[in-house]
């Protein structure tokens, strides 16, 4: 589905742009979002490899554990196939708490770490795993707390109560996040029953 | 009182995980420095890996949105936001959150600054923008750092996510601050 996807968003691109005899803005377009994907990529290291390193401390003193242990019930009935004491619990622990506090330059480490940390227990390699497909579908949807950077912005632009939409983002996430897992649950049961497998 | 709260909370967050982790490793009996710059040690990997995955997303979106593409598909979805509650205005935040965070971020900030932060329209895009993901960056990247090719049904589920965030914030603006 990516695959037609990525192409529509480029013939789309390109056809519109011919049409409206702009054509040279693809040319431009393309040659500054590759060098932003670079950027971005390299902007992305520090802050991987704080995080990456903070995390490793982290597990090993025991934390992770510990904080595993605490949502335990949880994460066994979001994840059934990952062992509870496997190192990608603790990288999924990490992200959504990143993510519920609106620490959104903490969690892609610490989400990418999980992403890893899953592929090690994926039977077929170029294929996601439901568990994957889980953990995408929770930080897609992801409950939070603190909206940080949109805060931000509406003190910036002088609202009287920039707090105030803290409220309907913890509905409307909380709803996005039931909607996502009983979907998930749905999908991964009829593809089990499609293909045999889990 | 809230405002306050949450933005001594925001401020600590980090300044507190950074204090505590390695403060509590240490009297764990971890070489909490050492352990620090292993575990870094893959964050430069990881970044460079990612490299392809996002110049290809970024690349096609661009496209997209420069072109005036995403224009002609905003003005065709248009009768369905109506439909919903919405107005037309918010649309690009939402055909462009699942894309990309920075351009929604952008779109958002754009129409905080237009209507008002405390406007209707102010208020349904910050809720937006808080309550939905760039779902295709967060699978190409996610998926491609670790080399799936096939995504199951994650495209489907990231969009059920999205679009279930979208109508939650449009209900809840509308029920909470609708006229």
């Amino acid at each position: 589905m990516v695959n037609i996807i990525w192409l529509a968003l480029l013939v789309s691109g390109i056809a519109v742009a011919g049409i409206n005899g702009r054509i040279e803005v693809v040319t431009k377009a393309a040659m500054d979002s590759a060098q932003a994907g670079v950027n971005i990529a390299i902007e992305i290291i520090g802050i991987m490899a704080l995080w990456l390193g903070i995390m490793r401390v982290a597990q090993e003193s025991g934390m992770i554990n510990f904080l595993a242990r605490i949502v335990c019930p949880i994460t066994r009935f979001l994840f059934p196939q990952v062992p509870q004491d496997h190192p990608a619990m603790g990288a999924i622990i990490m992200n959504i708490s990143a993510n519920i506090l609106g620490l959104g330059n903490a969690a892609t480490p610490f989400g990418l770490k999980a992403m890893q940390e899953l592929q090690e227990l994926n039977d077929s390699p170029d294929e996601a795993s439901a568990a994957m497909c889980t953990f995408l579908a929770i930080n897609t949807s992801c409950i939070t707390l603190i909206p940080a950077t949109i805060i931000g912005i509406r003190v910036a632009s002088g609202s009287a109560n920039p707090t105030e939409i803290v409220g309907p983002t913890i509905f409307a996430t909380a709803t996005g996040t039931i909607v996502a897992v009983t979907a998930d649950k749905i999908l991964r049961s009829r593809y089990k029953r499609k293909y045999g497998k889990d | 009182m809230l405002l306050s709260i949450v933005s001594e909370v925001s401020r600590w967050a980090i300044p507190f995980l950074l204090l505590v982790i390695p403060v509590a490793g240490f009297f764990r009996g971890v070489k909490v420095y050492e352990s620090f710059v292993e575990g870094a040690e893959e964050g430069f990997e990881t970044a460079v890996r990612i490299i392809p995955f996002l110049v290809g997303m970024l690349v096609a979106i661009g496209v997209f949105r420069a072109s005036g593409a995403m224009a002609y598909f905003v003005k065709f979805i248009n009768p369905i936001m109506m439909l919903i509650g919405a107005p037309g205005e918010v649309l690009p935040l939402a055909v462009m959150r699942p894309l990309s965070g920075g351009g929604a971020l952008g779109i958002a900030t754009e129409l905080i600054g237009a209507h008002g932060p405390d406007s209707f329209i102010g208020r349904l895009a910050s809720t937006m923008q808080g309550s939905t993901d760039t779902t295709f960056y967060v699978l190409t990247v996610y998926f491609g750092s670790v080399g799936i090719r096939r995504y199951r049904y994650a495209v489907t589920l990231g969009l059920i996510a999205d679009i279930t965030g979208l109508l939650a914030s449009v209900f809840i603006i509308n029920l909470l601050f609708g006229g």
